[in-house]
């Protein structure tokens, strides 16, 4: 009994954003009557919006930091593009390709970042007019057509995690990593446990914590499960795989790095943080920069996927990414913000489509869905701020940040979760997590 | 709107002294009666009284100097009558034109005839003199404004004030001399009764003073009551009819200006009181010189011919507490945000030593890396991220110190932020608390543990009990005179004499960015530190000797 209401006391509010996206996958399994967690079905999920969740992860640095970024669609396809002429005239490997397209977001970054860093310009400025501006570079260097890619090219959009092995029934790639997210999961999770242990907090119940981590493995191993088990030829998509390794990168430097605590730094408190020695602008300028970059590597998963670069490629992902960083709990005034919490944003938003979708809903009604759950989420976060009461996207995502922080992942229990929770019962979340939830997110 | 600007047209028809006359009024406002009484007032603010049991009784026709040092409340006492603090926030009761006066908000008092112009102006740049004269009370009929009307009154206005300007005019392209008598325009605008200037001369050179002190008795002969904040004591002995003297807090009395009055009379009267025994008991163990600024002169960031720093040389030794005394606004901030990584204002000369070495302060790394350390003196805006925890404010100004490779190693953060939290003592569960939970006094010691953990040899305090209560204080001296006896050198900011009297090993005066004077620990009390900083710049050379002196008498030259 006291067990269940340990559970039930931490965890719904831990799990919340996570229990969130679950009941919501639910509920569009019941009502498309099982087509949703179908392995073809979430292939195409995660593969359909591995670029929008490439774009949120830079986007919530840069609202994290304070600013936005209105160019990230225009910057994609100017890199899409330019990618794909140089490997068709002069027919480089992919790799090459790859490297190049990476080359011109940083070079767009550095534009972008010098205006808003070093010239003082706001950055809704600054990238309202790189949407313009590469908008129309884009159209210029592929005279407006379409230019296709070549077929190696198309595997970090459109391609699986290769069969190896003896033949199991399962993708053995697929299967393997799986195990050995859960593996890690666990094996995080005790020694946090034990470190805490050691530094004298207060535990919970063991219970709990295995509980957490059952449940966490469960969901891990049925999607990893869904992954290995698709038709032949398909498994794991590397879209996917790409995105995973970028959300524990990001989550890490975020969280665990001096650069990470400078951005949160910046976002929080500017004039303090300057007064402590944080380079400001420096900090600025390589938010924006970062974001160029992987503002390009979206653009080519894309180009990738869809085999072809065109001329209105990236039109709108600017205002996808930053609805999925505001959902995930980002504060419009900077200094609040998770990569994880960005991810699942971005989840809802691409469940809801998928779902809607699948009960046959039409376009015009699913924008519709969409606009009113980020604005809902939103001023929820508002109001209860004004409060002084919890709020929904903050009772969503402090789960997912308090896990974060206690695992080797991003530590932002200070910012985020207080942040929304002003008077929340902040006081009494346990100080033991399992670990990540990148894992569930992602891994699959 | 037509109501309120009867008495305007009236005194538009016919123009003279009688314009502001009360008129309006009932039959027993003759001049000399009571126009305002505040009784038993009393205002508390978490963990501060900032009035207790305030007296202050304004006749009618007169100009009332309310004189006190900064931080005894004489500005919380003009927001608690302008209504700034509503009634009901404080005790005791306000009788104001006979009638008692309960204002819940500034238009309440600003209809019973209430105006405040406060030391920063309300006005709004880019707007004109006229439409900044009737802002929110604009002449207009259905919702549209009359120009013509506005700014014909405006120039009426204008004319009373003696400023001659087209109401057309931005207020952006006015000096400050000139948009202080906006204000007072806007003021009459509104019928005023009672008008209260907050520091009306602290912006102005002294042509615009001059000015304005005439235009003052010229609307005492008009029979407009004025309430006169001020820190320049002769204008107040030769304008004011009488004055009340605050301090604490408490009204400490309350007299008219009589010739015998002069400025030594008002000094005494807001400084005079023992020091009590608010400080730990401590022996100074005064070492070499470990800090030494040299000619230091900055820029005003704005306005570029304003030196907010002029020349300024001074020295702090291991081991040593220094205080900066100066009245609000005298550069003491600047000064010291100057040298922290020239982070105010624009370097124009000067040279920093630290232990005897040229320290590049330029950037606030580079100070940090040097030696330096700069408590903030306004902690909740500039001293830490509201958004951060304990043990991450901690950190932050030196995480590369528990940090491999860039990554930071968070079991020393916390390690590191528990030691501050005992070794100063600070009450938290936790130091996983957010900052902004704890009080005033646990604030600040996060904050001196942030710059603790950079390993500073010179800490730069701004005001480092500010709004933190009595018990606090008492610890943050003790940490204070600790980091002294450790070595350190600690430099002392603050507003409350009695602080840096008891603190202080040595207490240097600036006044309009100039060190004006400097007085060892012995040697300085209230009256003297007060003289010094009330010093205009004209008494440089009297200055330039006491520094002279001081160095003499230390063996230890300075520049």
């Amino acid at each position: 009994m006291k067990l269940l209401k340990e559970l039930f006391s931490g965890d719904i509010r831990q799990f919340g954003m996570l229990f969130a996206l679950l009941a919501l996958v639910l509920y569009f399994q019941w009502q498309s009557g099982g087509r949703v967690l179908t392995p073809t079905n979430l292939m195409n999920l995660l593969n359909g919006n591995s670029y929008i969740l490439v774009l949120a992860i830079g986007m919530v640095l840069v609202i994290i930091a304070g600013h936005i970024d209105l160019s990230v669609g225009s910057v994609a396809a100017v890199a899409g593009i330019s990618v794909a002429l140089v490997m068709r005239d002069a027919h480089l490997p992919w790799w090459v390709g790859i490297i190049i397209g990476l080359l011109i977001g940083a070079v767009i970054g550095v534009w972008q970042g010098f205006w808003v860093a070093y010239a003082g310009i706001p950055a809704f400025i600054v990238t309202l007019a790189g949407m313009m501006l590469f908008r129309g570079l884009n159209q210029m260097l592929g005279k407006s057509n379409t230019i296709p890619v070549p077929a190696d090219f198309q595997q970090i959009g459109a391609g699986y995690l290769p069969e190896i092995g003896p033949d199991t029934g399962f993708n053995n790639l697929t299967m393997l990593l799986g195990l050995l997210a859960i593996a890690l999961l666990v094996v995080f999770a005790l020694r946090r446990r034990a470190q805490q242990a050691k530094l004298g907090v207060t535990l919970r119940p063991f219970a709990v914590t295995a509980v957490q981590l059952v449940l966490l493995a469960a969901i891990i191993f049925f999607l990893t499960y869904m992954f290995a088990t698709g038709r032949p030829g398909t498994s794991f998509p590397i879209s996917g795989l790409i995105l995973v390794a970028l959300v524990l990168v990001y989550s890490f430097v975020a969280g665990r790095t001096i650069l990470g605590r400078h951005v949160y730094a910046v976002g929080g408190n500017r004039h303090a943080a300057q007064l402590s020695g944080v380079k400001t602008k420096r900090i600025d300028f390589l938010v924006m920069v970062n974001m160029s970059v992987l503002a390009a590597l979206a653009g080519m998963i894309f180009v990738a996927r869809s085999t072809a670069s065109g001329p209105f490629d990236g039109v709108g992902w600017e205002l996808d990414a930053i609805a999925a960083v505001f959902i995930g709990g980002a504060a419009v005034s900077g200094g609040v913000g998770t990569v994880v919490g960005s991810m699942i944003g971005g989840l809802v938003m691409a469940v809801l489509n998928n779902g809607l979708q699948m009960m046959g809903v039409g376009a015009d009604t699913t924008s519709v869905i969409k606009g009113l759950v980020l604005l809902v989420a939103v001023a929820f976060d508002v109001y209860n701020k004004s409060q002084g009461k919890p709020s929904i996207t903050g009772l969503l995502t402090r789960g997912l940040q308090r896990r974060q922080s206690s695992s080797d992942l991003p530590d932002q229990t200070s910012l985020s979760s207080v942040d929304q929770q002003p008077n929340g019962p902040t006081g009494q979340n346990p100080p033991e997590q399992p670990q990540t939830l990148v894992g569930t997110a992602a891994d699959h | 709107m037509t109501d309120s600007h009867a008495p305007l047209s009236a005194a538009g028809a016919n123009p003279g002294p009688g314009f502001v006359e009360p008129t309006t009024e009932s039959d027993d406002s003759r001049p000399g009666d009571t126009l305002l009484a505040m009784r038993h007032i009393t205002k508390t603010f978490p963990g501060v009284k900032a009035l207790d049991d305030v007296n202050l009784t304004v006749r009618r026709g007169e100009i009332h100097a309310i004189c006190g040092e900064n931080g005894a409340g004489k500005s919380t006492l003009m927001n608690v009558l302008s209504a700034v603090y509503p009634h009901g926030s404080y005790e005791g009761e306000i009788e104001f034109d006979g009638k008692p006066a309960s204002f819940s908000n500034i238009r309440q008092s600003e209809a019973a005839g209430i105006a405040i112009i406060h030391q920063e102006l309300a006005l709004i740049p880019e707007l004109s003199i006229a439409e900044n004269i009737f802002l929110g009370n604009e002449l207009a009929s259905s919702g549209v404004i009359n120009w013509n009307r506005s700014e014909l009154e405006a120039s009426r206005l204008l004319a009373r004030v003696g400023l001659v300007e087209n109401p057309k005019t931005p207020i952006k392209n006015i000096g400050v001399g000139k948009q202080q008598l906006v204000e007072i325009a806007k003021a009459m605008s509104k019928n005023v009764k009672l008008l209260i200037l907050d520091e009306p001369t602290a912006a102005l050179n002294e042509t615009d003073s001059a000015h304005l002190l005439d235009l003052l008795r010229d609307l005492r002969s008009r029979g407009v009551t004025c309430i006169m904040i001020s820190h320049k004591l002769n204008e107040i002995t030769a304008l004011a009819d009488s004055i009340t003297i605050l301090r604490d807090g408490k009204t400490v009395e309350s007299f008219p200006v009589t010739a015998d009055i002069d400025e030594n009379r008002v000094i005494r009267g807001m400084v005079g009181r023992p020091l009590s025994s608010r400080f730990p008991d401590h022996t100074p163990n005064i070492g070499e010189t470990l800090l030494e600024v040299r000619d230091w002169t900055v820029r005003h960031p704005q306005v570029p011919d304003r030196l907010v720093s002029k020349q300024n040389s001074f020295h702090v030794r291991r081991g040593e507490i220094v205080g900066f005394a100066g009245l609000m606004g005298a550069g003491r901030t600047e000064l010291a945000r100057s040298l922290f990584g020239h982070s105010y204002g624009q370097y124009v000369s000067g040279e920093v030593r630290i232990n005897g070495r040229h320290a590049d302060v330029s950037t606030v790394s580079k100070a940090i890396r040097a030696g330096l350390a700069y408590v903030t003196e306004d902690r909740k805006t500039l001293g830490f991220n509201p958004l951060d925890t304990i043990q991450a404010t901690t950190v932050i100004a030196d995480l590369a110190r528990i940090s491999n490779h860039g990554v930071v190693d968070r079991d020393q953060e916390v390690a590191v932020a528990d030691d501050y939290r005992r070794s100063l003592r600070t009450k938290t569960p936790s130091v996983k608390e957010r900052v902004t939970k704890l009080s005033g006094g646990n604030q600040q010691k996060v904050v001196l543990a942030k710059w603790l953990f950079t390993q500073p040899e010179v800490l730069i305090l701004d005001e480092p009990t500010r709004g933190i209560d009595v018990g606090a204080k008492f610890e943050i001296y003790g940490i204070i005179q600790k980091l002294a006896d450790a070595g350190k050198a600690v430099v002392v900011i603050s507003s409350e004499l009695p602080e840096l009297l008891g603190l202080c090993d040595r207490i240097y005066t600036i006044a309009e960015g100039r060190i004006t004077g400097c007085l060892p620990h012995g040697e300085a009390d209230q009256e003297s530190l007060m003289r010094l900083m009330t010093i205009g710049t004209t008494k440089t050379d009297d200055n330039a000797k006491a520094e002279d002196l001081l160095a003499l008498t230390n063996e230890e030259p300075i520049a």
